[in-house]
């Protein structure tokens, strides 16, 4: 029998949650310890999951279990190119976010370190389900643990970011959840089977007239998450209340579970309607493209500047999926991956910050690199990721979404390529009245540069940062015929 | 003419039978019993419950009717029966320590639980509108007695009262709407009803009673607009009363709409009135509920609330309708008990914490009651995985199943809204520290063992429904 990789990468932090349990809640220690060896055998385990992927369009690692069979729901899930970097990136941004809370973090360690690996749970979950229900649950999962992280560990208006949070996201897939119902139960009136499998469901004959209802049912779901401008409003509060670890977590997976479900729900299931719909959705990650980043550009707090940013880069994964080319497409997917280890990184190194000025706001600081420059190297190197610096992650990304959009339309190309001006805009413009100029502050005077473990966890982000930028095939490859097959069937 | 003997089948009616008998032994024992050794009557009353369980369990798949077709031993009403059942149970394991604490330590509380729990049984089971009425007369009774149980407490008193008068005031209609059903088709029996409707359509004797009907049954599940005495009832009722009545009620009654409904009534064309009518007891109970700053209000109406989300099982109609909504009423039974459970765990003795603000900061002193507190609360909002969206989730695909996509999306809107107020003592639990003295709060074992039981059946049918809703699915005797 194989061994079941993806039962296995769902398990794991689960299993590691309960035994979490009983640890007593003073070893803080031992329960850091023991979260760590979790996501860390986690991350091992997908590693070994993308060794033995193959790079074929179809369903790899599948299982089948039969749930509620009087709605045929089962467990069922299954990766192919779209999904496992996603996978992979999700386990090994967990090490980081483990890693990044250990000194951070000192109250209700215990609590702390269950509620994220009952989300590594759930992210993972969302990202194999093949069953519409089984998504659904894991979709709806996610909120919680990460409610509660923004709640209790966060900063000032946390409470009223974490509701803010939950409510924005349900009001979504709420919709989403009937827009299922309807999807099934047309499938059953077509073909005669009532099944919440995905595979059967594609190509369900769905009645015209329903489909923009579908798809904007789904579609709003996906947009509150990714978000597009203008559901974005959720997003600056939430990650700038939020733990250090849980902005790296919210940004670097949460909002890739929206993106993730367009290109898995919305393009495969609805291809007329996504083509009827394409240029607005364009329009709006255009809009975002350029709004996220002059409202990154006049934030005073860096925090939200890298939050506000979000909004930009997320537009241009929409673009590059909403261009109906492989280029666009595969760009769309890698920039996913991009965004998660540059903006993860860019939270870290903020949250590093905060941890010893207790300030976030620009004009408290100034000259900083004098004081740290380890800090202010890995900063540099992270920020050029960001910005789409040839050699580094970003900029392949940024090239391949570019490259497909411009065959679809010119403009669409040029008016995203103000952007990528923009970003650098404002990201270099933050570098210079941070870290550079003349050191004016006692309190920043006193700053001590990045301990042992900080530069392990930065080393380990850079590594991917310049592997993605340098030979992208790595990534690229195994993606590339799960794309040419979502193409043919859309086209 | 022959004289026909009616069929005297004691094994339909065996556990209503084996509760009533239950009440009597503990009537009797009581006048014997030390005051110190009450609770035993309250062992003595869950053993009865759980011998009657047995006795249900037992008729599975009989699929029998007796005494002249008037009650029946269908799976629809078994099911129910051990709903009732189950939440008469988790009351008195939260009532045994909670009645002892409010100094009403009697009894004939347990007996006027059990008493309610025949009527309820027969509710769920009878085809005959006049077994029904006397069957809702049967549970209504006690239930007066027991709100205003708290004789002390003007509060209860006032509750008791206003159940009373408001509840003598809907069994009236219903009555009068049982009068014109029987003018308009000369039978009282749901079947033959059914069938003189199917002869002779269009008859407007019977439309005005199935209004009268529709105002009793709406009176006794609380749905807009006849949800007025909720609040103050369940406000003013004593918790442990409050949580009995909250769960039990609504599956006794609903399962007698049900019946009546799709078993007497399904020519007559009722399903877009009950549409509506669904949605503004969802959208009322959820909007008053944003407003509440004491649990058990909040709890009040967000009952008022789910019974709309149930009332949409009962517009999508079919097999699908009524098990969904079977499933539904189990999920609530948990769920609800168990919330009410954790209000009763974290009061100290007789001083109760009601305000939602008084459970700040619960998560640090005790952990496990917040943390089944908070789980009850996300069920209720219906969160997966847990029993409260499996029960959704069956009832909103139903609605769609049957062509009501419109009204599963103001559910799914609803749960939306409802989510803001099931929150918030979660975030005083967690994010807050407000509260004092918690060290003076001890939870009682037997309250514990509840919420234990509670959980575990609320995460169980969230994770797999599977048998559940295959055991709902039996349907009734048309």
């Amino acid at each position: 029998m194989p061994f079941n990789f993806l039962s296995a990468l769902i398990v794991i932090p689960l299993l590691g949650a309960l035994i979490l349990l009983f640890i007593p809640r003073q070893s803080e220690r031992a329960i850091r310890f023991f979260a760590l060896l979790v996501t860390l055998a986690e991350f091992a385990v997908s590693v070994a999951l993308f060794a033995s992927f193959r790079g074929t369009a179809e369903m790899q690692f599948v299982e089948r279990v039969a749930w509620i069979p009087q709605f045929d729901i089962s467990y069922y899930v299954g990766v192919d190119g779209l999904s496992i970097l996603l996978v992979m990136l999700t386990t090994f941004l967990m090490v980081i976010a483990i890693g990044g809370s250990w000194v951070g973090i000192t109250e209700r360690v215990k609590e702390y370190h269950l509620f994220f690996l009952a989300l590594e749970a759930a992210m993972i979950g969302v990202f194999v389900s093949l069953d519409l229900f089984l998504f659904y649950v894991f979709w709806e999962f996610t909120l919680i643990p990460m409610a509660f992280l923004i709640g209790i560990w966060g900063h000032g208006r946390r409470v009223y970011a974490a509701i803010k949070f939950i409510l924005f996201t349900m009001f979504g897939s709420t919709l989403m959840l009937v827009a299922i119902l309807v999807l099934v139960f047309a499938h059953r009136d077509a073909t005669g089977a009532l099944t919440f499998a995905l595979p059967d469901l594609l190509g369900t004959p769905v009645p015209l007239g329903l489909q923009p209802w579908l798809f904007g049912a789904f579609a709003l779901a996906f947009a509150i998450k990714v978000p597009m401008f203008p559901f974005h409003t959720w997003l600056p509060d939430a990650h700038v209340e939020a733990p250090t670890a849980g902005s790296v977590i919210l940004a670097g997976v949460l909002l890739k579970m929206g993106t993730y479900g367009f290109i898995r729900f919305n393009l495969p299931l609805f291809p007329e309607a996504s083509q009827q719909f394409a240029p607005i959705i364009i329009a709006l990650a255009l809009i975002g493209i350029i709004y996220g980043a002059i409202v990154s550009a006049v934030q005073r707090d860096v925090k939200s500047l890298v939050a506000f940013s979000s909004v930009s880069h997320l537009g241009f994964v929409m673009l590059g999926l909403f261009a109906f080319n492989a280029q666009g497409i595969s760009g769309g997917i890698l920039q996913m991956i991009n965004h998660g280890l540059s903006t993860g990184a860019l939270f870290l190194l903020v949250g590093m910050l905060y941890e010893r000025r207790h300030t976030r706001l620009i004009a408290d600081f100034g000259g900083v690199a004098k004081a740290m420059p380890i800090y202010a190297a890995f900063l540099l190197i992270v920020m050029f990721s960001s910005v789409g610096l040839p050699g580094l992650n970003g900029f392949v990304g940024e090239f391949l979404i570019l490259v497909g959009a411009f065959q679809t339309n010119v403009w669409y190309a040029a008016v995203a390529a103000t952007g990528v001006v923009l970003s650098a805009i404002y990201l270099l413009w933050m570098y210079q009245r941070v870290m550079n100029g003349p050191l004016t502050r006692d309190e920043n005077k006193s700053l001590k540069d990045l301990s042992p473990r900080e530069i392990a966890l930065l080393v380990a982000l850079v590594v991917f940062i310049v592997w993605i930028g340098v030979y992208p095939r790595t990534f690229l490859d195994p993606m590339m015929p799960s794309v040419s097959s979502l193409l043919s069937a859309i086209k | 003419m022959s004289l026909s003997v009616p069929d005297l089948n004691f094994r339909v009616i065996a556990p209503a039978l084996i509760v009533a008998i239950t009440a009597l032994v503990v009537l009797l024992a009581e006048l014997v019993t030390p005051a110190h050794r009450k609770r035993w009557l309250g062992f003595a009353s869950l053993i009865g419950l759980l011998v009657a369980a047995g006795a249900t369990i037992g008729l599975w798949d009989a699929n029998a009717s007796a005494f002249g077709r008037m009650v029946v031993a269908d799976d629809f009403g078994l099911f129910l029966t051990l709903v009732i059942l189950l939440g008469a149970a988790l009351s008195i394991l939260l009532a045994i320590d909670f009645i002892r604490a409010h100094r009403v330590d009697q009894g004939e509380y347990y007996v006027l639980v059990l008493f309610a729990v025949v009527g309820m049984i027969l509710m769920a089971t009878a085809t005959d509108l006049i077994v029904i009425f006397l069957a809702l007369e049967l549970l209504s009774l006690p239930l007066y007695i027991l709100a205003a149980f708290k004789r002390a407490d003007a509060r209860s008193l006032e509750a008791g009262l206003k159940y009373f008068l408001l509840g003598a005031f809907s069994s009236a209609f219903f009555l009068y709407g049982i009068a014109f059903i029987f003018g308009g088709t000369g039978t009282t029996n749901l079947m033959k009803i059914a069938d003189a409707l199917n002869k002779n359509f269009s008859n407007d004797l019977v439309l005005i009673g199935m209004g009268l009907l529709l105002v009793g049954f709406a009176f006794k599940v609380a749905l807009v607009p006849f949800h007025w005495w909720t609040p103050d009832v369940y406000d003013g009722a004593p918790t442990a009363v409050t949580a009995f009545m909250s769960v039990a009620v609504k599956a006794a009654a609903f399962g007698a709409f049900f019946r009546a409904f799709l078993v007497a009534l399904p020519a007559l064309d009722w399903r877009l009135a009950l549409a509506v009518i669904a949605v503004l007891t969802m959208t009322l109970g959820n909007v008053a509920a944003l407003l509440q700053s004491n649990v058990k209000r909040m709890l009040a109406y967000s009952s008022i609330a789910h019974a709309g989300y149930i009332l949409i099982a009962l517009v999508a109609m079919g097999a699908s309708g009524a098990s969904s909504a079977l499933f539904y009423l189990l999920a609530y039974t948990l769920t609800n008990l168990g919330a009410f459970g954790a209000v009763i765990a974290l009061s100290d003795g007789e001083r109760e914490r009601l305000e939602i603000r008084d459970f700040g900061g619960a998560a640090g002193k005790h952990p496990l009651v917040a943390a089944a507190f908070a789980i009850f609360m996300l069920s209720l909002a219906g969160f997966p995985p847990l029993a409260g969206f499996t029960g959704k989730f069956f009832i909103f695909s139903a609605a769609v199943e049957t062509g009501w996509a419109w009204l599963a999306v103001i559910g799914v809107l609803n749960s939306l809204v409802s989510a803001y107020f099931y929150l918030r003592p979660i975030v005083q639990m967690y994010m807050s520290e407000t509260a004092t003295g918690w060290d003076r709060v001890r939870v009682a074992p037997l309250v514990a063992l509840a919420l234990v039981i509670a959980l575990i059946g609320v995460i169980a049918l969230g994770l797999y429904p599977t048998p559940a809703i295959a055991w709902a699915t039996g349907g009734f005797i048309r």
